[in-house]
């Protein structure tokens, strides 16, 4: 087992970090959250395609980098440190490893190669309007209609769903894929400006199977995946906040010194911090496990999101809190990720759950 | 299932692998059983059997070749790394080893010489302790410094002769009562300010003038003591360090410290365990009730997480980068699992944690861990302490304002003393 990064593995994180840095700034992610038309940054998107990330575990001869999942999860650490309004979650994450695990060939050769080169993009709709994962199953019913399928009903909570050109669909019949300008959108309020999702109407919209011997299976597959994927944007988002906070508190001078020479202050950024190392240990073990020891892999899926979904909402609340009056002003960048930390922290399921599925993998 | 504790992936290569099976073949064979317990220095007082029992099976880990596995050959270790460290604990937690009263002596004292110590030092203390013929204890703490170590009042003056003689009280020792030696802090320059006049000694504990008299803790047992010293001398030859370079030789031994109290492995038979807890939900019923289920879950991720931290520093630590100040980290985070383990303790067992039949091992077992867990968060640094230290030296934040810092310590006010 390996919990520390090699030098590649570095340089990665280093030439993503660099690229955020120049063209994905503070500001620029408060003009894409700003512009409902847009809604993502898809000069940003390309760029990163460029840089060959997009398509990290899509097998070399689909075109991708045939690479794993810690690769995959040191990219998703800096677009979570940089809340990066791009399809990366719904299109390199969810529907590439759903078109893995369907193992389906036609569907692969459709869809990988577009997705690692970035020219097309594919959101995953699961969840019903309850928002429990798989329970689209209930509220997308398909029909044969001669010699193809038609969708109708309706699945909620899509990532980055309006921007897709395709969509895999998790219907009472098994897996389908859509285009994406069939469905009908119906955009989202959502609690984290930055990341977007929609509502999808099918009405009989055309739609083909992906034949598949166990949906279920490939459904329970691509949560595990997403749990680590997620988690490594929620260490992402942790690590900022914490360099911000420790930050702050050594500059702002109340009561004629540093806040951060305060027992009350220096001790929370303290706990900040023993709860972000414990989390980078709990992640890369999630992603390492997932590279190398998939029959762990539900036990470590479902300890990344125990720990790190409710560790990843206190680190933004206590940064918040730590930062005062500024950090509840919509100008600072405290609340982004304040709302992305708990957007993250349910959009797998609640907490309650993450815990029953630790315990089912422990058999208690 | 104790494996579930420990990471269960390290030290996968083939060198690994055989030093794996030869650790479970010589502890196989060689480990006692259940009954032959010793309870750790800072638990309860070891009997004189469980104290020759202990150091039978020191001498013969050492014999193996299993002692000081991360020590120098030279002075009788096995110049191994971290990995084997780590593989020869994952092996060990499945018994319950008596190792416990060589734990100061191992993990502070030893390492502490092995940066410190001269090479005489070293030849003459080293391989007596890896054999477990000599146990050291550590005398840092006074009734006047506690967490603020470094105002203790315990004087060493040098005599004509080149000695030093030593008067002062040191307490909190564990182990004093069977120690040889110890490692002892002494101001030796009072006109400097508190942090520069320390030296830290030698001291040979059956020498003249040393007292040590037994300290009740709140499980009402007696693990340390309080030690008294009267005009004891300590010859030129037993300064670990430089004079009055005491301070930074605390650090190093502390820094130890706490990596061996946030690295050391749970015992078999502790009822504060996730796996200890979980059995007793199934014997008792209670397991598949959703509020139990999601505790253990809880309590399951909170020891998983530690683990993988520990893990990962000793990774880091193999690559080269030293976890410093960072294991407090991992001492905070182990203090915080047992209270967490003693709240799930109360919602598991219910009453019965407060009331039992006389006899019933396990209602007396559950009692000390409940009563034990506040020495989690104190001994060693207390969790403030801890905190205080990851804002200063991990993450750089600016330290209080100092009224102690530059002001000689026959001037300053200590302890409680009244003024």
């Amino acid at each position: 087992m390996r919990l520390i990064l090699d030098e590649e593995q570095r340089r990665l994180a280093d030439s993503v970090r660099a690229l955020l840095a120049d063209h994905c700034p503070p500001q620029r992610v408060r003009e894409v959250m700003a512009d409902d038309g847009a809604g993502i940054d898809r000069r940003l998107w390309t760029q990163l395609a460029e840089l060959g990330v997009t398509g990290l575990l899509v097998p070399e001869a689909a075109g991708g980098a045939g690479a794993g999942h810690v690769d995959r999860c040191v990219v998703l650490a800096e677009l979570g440190a940089a809340l990066a309004p791009v399809p990366y979650l719904a299109s390199a994450v969810l529907a590439t490893d759903a078109a893995i695990a369907l193992g389906d060939d036609t569907l692969a050769e459709d869809l990988l190669p577009e997705i690692a080169a970035g020219q097309q993009t594919v959101a995953v709709a699961v969840a019903d309007a309850g928002g429990r994962w798989g329970s689209a199953a209930d509220s997308v019913q398909a029909a044969r209609d001669g010699g193809h399928w038609r969708l109708a009903g309706e699945a909620a909570f899509v990532v980055d769903g309006p921007f897709a050109d395709h969509v895999l669909v998790y219907a009472d019949h098994g897996w389908f894929v859509v285009d994406g300008g069939a469905v009908s959108w119906r955009p989202s309020r959502t609690l984290d400006p930055t990341r977007r999702m929609a509502r999808a109407e099918f009405a009989r919209t055309s739609a083909r199977y992906v034949p598949c011997a166990d949906p279920a299976g490939v459904l329970e597959a691509v949560w595990q995946r997403a749990a680590v994927a997620l988690a490594a944007e929620q260490l992402g988002g942790m690590r900022r906040v914490l360099d911000d906070t420790v930050e702050y508190a050594k500059v702002r001078v109340q009561f004629g010194r540093p806040i951060g020479s305060q027992q009350a202050v220096k001790h929370a950024c303290a706990d900040l911090y023993a709860s972000c190392e414990q989390a980078e240990a709990v992640l890369w073990h999630a992603a390492w496990t997932a590279d190398h020891d998939p029959a762990a892999l539900p036990e470590a899926a479902a300890l990344a999101q125990v720990v790190l979904g409710p560790a990843a909402f206190d680190t933004a609340a206590s940064g918040l809190q730590l930062h005062g009056g500024i950090g509840y002003t919509w100008e600072h960048d405290a609340h982004l990720y304040y709302k992305r930390a708990k957007t993250s922290e349910l959009l797998l399921g609640t907490p309650a759950e993450h815990r029953a599925r630790l315990a089912d993998a422990l058999s208690i | 299932m104790t494996g579930q504790q420990g990471t269960g992936h390290s030290g996968t290569g083939q060198r690994g692998t055989a030093f794996r099976e030869r650790v479970r073949g010589w502890l196989a064979e060689h480990a006692p059983g259940g009954d032959d317990h010793v309870p750790e220095a800072s638990e309860s007082a070891p009997t004189e059997q469980q104290l020759a029992a202990a150091k039978r099976f020191q001498a013969a880990l050492f014999d193996a070749g299993l002692a000081g596995l991360t020590w120098p050959a030279e002075y009788g270790g096995q110049g191994l790394t971290a990995a084997e460290l780590q593989i020869f604990q994952e092996e060990a937690a499945a018994y319950d080893l008596p190792t416990g009263v060589f734990l100061i002596s191992m993990g502070m004292c030893g390492p502490t010489l092995v940066d410190l110590g001269t090479h005489e030092q070293k030849v003459r203390y080293l391989p007596p302790l890896l054999r477990g013929e000599e146990i050291w204890c550590q005398l840092f703490s006074e009734p006047g410094a506690g967490s603020d170590v470094a105002s203790l009042q315990t004087r060493a003056v040098r005599d004509g002769s080149g000695d030093w003689v030593v008067t002062g009280q040191k307490v909190w020792t564990s182990g004093a009562q069977y120690a040889d030696f110890g490692a002892l802090l002494a101001r030796t320059n009072p006109d400097e300010a508190k942090h520069r006049g320390l030296t830290m000694f030698v001291v040979d504990m059956h020498a003249p003038g040393v007292t040590v008299r037994p300290l009740r803790d709140m499980t009402g047992s007696a693990p340390f003591n309080e030690v008294y010293f009267d005009d004891v001398r300590i010859p030129a030859d037993a300064v670990i360090g430089e004079v009055d370079a005491g301070w930074a030789a605390a650090v190093t031994m502390l820094g130890h410290e706490r990596v061996s109290i946030g690295g050391s492995v749970r015992r078999r038979y502790d009822p504060m365990t996730f796996d200890s807890l979980r059995d007793e939900a199934r014997a008792r019923g209670v397991a598949g009730d959703p509020v139990v289920r999601g505790e253990l879950a809880e309590l399951y991720a909170a020891e998983r997480k530690l683990a993988l931290l520990n893990a990962r520093l000793r990774q880091q630590s193999d690559a080269g980068l030293a976890p410093g100040a960072r294991g407090s980290v991992a001492k905070l985070a182990g203090a915080q699992v047992l209270w967490q383990a003693v709240r799930v303790a109360g919602l598991v067992v219910g009453p019965r944690a407060i009331a039992w039949e006389p006899g019933d091992p396990s209602g007396d077992a559950l009692a000390l861990a409940i009563n034990a867990t506040p020495a989690s968060s104190i001994a060693g640094g207390t969790n403030q302490i801890q905190r205080g230290i990851i804002g200063d030296r991990v993450l750089g934040l600016p330290k209080e304002p100092q009224v102690d810092r530059d002001v000689p310590f026959r001037e300053l006010r200590v302890g409680t003393q009244a003024r």
